[in-house]
């Protein structure tokens, strides 16, 4: 992992990035969105206050999917009626880049993956769909609404200003689930597994008061 | 590395209809809260707690396992967050069970269910089940195991406290059905935005005092419940390989006994009787040698008696002791012919075995009778000592069949007692139970 380090454009402070390859970040101080082009930071926007989570996991959090560690570097941000998640943004010690999300304590490793069949439209996924992928059979089971609510620390794209996404998740009879991901004009495709806490060998974590 | 976000800590609030404190425990997770006072259902995520929902009721439930309770729990420190009853109405009976959700920041959310002493560790279930289509229940596969479906029931929530990390209302209404492997239950709950599964597995209660460390002792379970283990499932099959080695250990014994034992003809003499004579009728054998350890003898008695009787006084006699084994042997035998054919009754001969005879000298006294008007008979009496015989296998056969039978008596009665509050109940009022289905 570089650790290169560049100036935020609007308020000077220092700006490391734990990921050479990352498109964006954001400034710890002034939570300014930057984003890279070559070695210039372009602040694009400014991330609003984040919302307090319980997330046990956090930026430089480190762990192991599958005996490949891994390093948190970012997250994305979504909460819907039931509740809110967070995609933490994965970089493994291959270089390639994942997603650890946490929904409430129930945790997932996924990759973005070329759709093997075409994804639906938004407007055309409902519950029940299925899609045979892999020789596994994909269900939708909850088509979700959520509203983004912030970004930090480093992404693989450029990600902010979003309002309503929508996503549609997918389920197996094994512990493979997908997310279909509404976010861009293309439905995006990511493709994981449902893991236990203990699985995910997670070092670094955040502390709570009265639990050690 | 970054600046961190600050540590979260258990929240204090005063409700906001009545003044009372209150404790979110489950930190962020949590969106609705429960007034520990009033009973008002609060938004947790809202600043000022708006209220959501009001308690117009007067019960008051005394919880088993009070709010905030810790105990380690499959090895992880859970605290107790939540609890909700949820009612179903079966024949317009209601049946209320108890759920808490128990909580840790890190490896979240479970929950223990209580209904009548029975107890379920119940964890959602992130993969589907396969449903199955063969066979006269549903069933429904996941893991490798199978479930058989058991009820499907309007689920209402009829009682909240303490804190959800979803929203909860009284009223909140969902379809449950469970599909049972014992100790394993399979639920789906099913709302109009979604299923959600979870996998209970059968739980003393007497484990829950303990790790959760509970005043007084667990109630005591009443009746059967839908994925209670079978305490004869096991027993039946260990009581059955106990049978079948009991069983290989009596035919080998039979075995041995066949080929060790000395099967050998002691005596053998051929006699006529004259009935009517005057003078005594009994008179003594020669003497004969039983030897080897103390085995059975075997006296066969072969007459030409037809369409008589004759009654048999033997005294088995040791030369050396006096020990003497008295028994009496009656033979008849009748035949002749009527319009439905020849027919016979009772044999010419007759044979006797006298056991664990010791060995030594030994003569037989014998005593004929015959039936008053009759002539002659002659007869063959043979004595054999130490002959194997099949009968106690047989016998012994037979009695070790009882424990096994007895059992599956029982296991079966079990089975039947927890299908009862099933939906495919055996009684007069089955269907009617169904009244809550979708």
């Amino acid at each position: 992992m570089s650790q290169r380090i560049a100036n935020c454009p609007n308020c000077g402070a220092p700006i490391k990035f734990l990921w050479s390859s990352a498109i964006q970040t954001t400034c710890e101080y002034c939570r300014s969105i930057l984003v890279r082009h070559d070695v210039d930071l372009e602040r694009v926007g400014e991330v609003a206050d984040l919302p307090h989570d319980a997330s046990p996991i956090q930026i430089g959090t480190e762990g192991a999917f599958r005996n490949k560690p891994f390093l948190i570097v970012g997250r994305i941000i979504y909460e819907y009626d039931q509740g809110g998640w967070n995609e933490w943004h994965a970089i493994f010690n291959d270089g390639t880049s994942g997603w650890v999300s946490d929904a409430q304590l129930e945790y997932a490793v996924s990759f973005l993956a070329p759709p093997p069949s075409p994804l639906p439209p938004a407007s055309g996924v409902s519950r029940a769909n299925k899609f045979q992928w892999d020789g596994l059979t994909y269900e939708v089971t909850t088509i979700t609404k959520a509203r983004y609510r912030g970004v930090q620390g480093e992404l693989p794209f450029e990600y902010w200003d979003k309002e309503t996404v929508t996503f549609a998740d997918l389920r197996t009879s094994t512990g493979r689930f997908g997310t279909i991901d509404y976010s861009e004009e293309k439905p995006l495709l990511f493709l994981g597994e449902a893991v236990e806490f203990p699985e995910l060998n997670l070092k670094n974590l955040r502390e709570f008061e009265g639990w050690s | 590395m970054s600046p961190q976000a600050p540590v979260p800590k258990a929240k204090g609030l005063n409700c906001p209809n009545c003044g009372a404190a209150l404790t979110v425990r489950a930190f962020e997770h949590s969106l609705n809260v429960v007034c520990p006072q009033c009973l008002s259902i609060l938004d947790a995520k809202d600043p000022n707690f708006r209220i959501l929902q009001k308690y117009k009721g007067k019960e008051r439930l005394t919880l088993l396992i009070p709010l905030g309770s810790r105990g380690k729990w499959k090895g992880v420190v859970y605290e107790a967050v939540g609890y909700q009853q949820r009612t179903i109405h079966v024949d317009g009976i209601p049946y209320s069970w108890d759920e808490y959700l128990l909580f840790n920041p890190y490896h979240g959310f479970r929950y223990l269910t209580h209904y009548n002493g029975h107890w379920n560790d119940v964890r959602t279930l992130r993969r589907l089940p396969v449903h199955l289509t063969s066979g006269t229940k549903p069933r429904s596969s996941v893991d490798g195991i199978t479930y058989t479906h058991f009820q499907t029931a309007q689920a209402e929530t009829t009682y909240v406290l303490g804190e959800f990390p979803w929203q909860v209302k009284r009223g909140d209404k969902v379809t449950a059905m469970d599909y049972i492997a014992p100790p394993f239950i399979l639920s789906s709950e099913t709302t109009e935005e979604e299923v959600v599964w979870s996998r209970g597995e059968y739980t003393v209660g007497k484990e829950i005092w303990q790790a959760f460390k509970l005043s007084g002792s667990a109630p005591a379970p009443s009746g059967i419940f839908a994925n209670q283990p079978s305490p004869f499932k096991a027993k039946t099959k260990s009581i059955w390989q106990l049978y079948w080695m009991f069983l290989l250990a009596a035919f080998g014994a039979m075995l041995y006994f066949q080929v060790t034992d000395r099967n050998e003809e002691v005596f053998r003499q051929r006699y006529r009787f004259t009935a009517n004579t005057p003078g005594e009728a009994s008179f003594v054998t020669p003497t004969f040698d039983l030897k080897g350890r103390p085995s059975n003898v075997e006296l066969s008695v072969r007459t030409d008696l037809a369409n008589n009787w004759a009654y048999f006084s033997f005294a088995l006699i040791n030369e050396q002791t006096g020990t003497a084994y008295d028994f009496g042997r009656e033979v008849s035998y009748y035949s002749g012919r009527d319009s439905d054919g020849s027919w016979s009754e009772g044999s010419s001969g007759d044979t006797v075995y006298i056991p664990s005879v010791p060995e030594g000298r030994y003569y037989l006294r014998v005593e004929p009778e015959m039936a008053p008007g009759s002539s002659a008979m002659d007869y063959e009496l043979r004595v054999r000592r130490d002959v194997p015989r099949t009968r106690y296998f047989w016998i012994a056969l037979a009695l070790l069949l009882f424990p096994p039978v007895f059992t599956m008596i029982r296991s079966a009665s079990f089975e039947f007692q927890r299908w009862q509050e099933s939906d495919y109940a055996s009684s007069s009022s089955d269907g009617d139970g169904n009244g809550d289905d979708d």
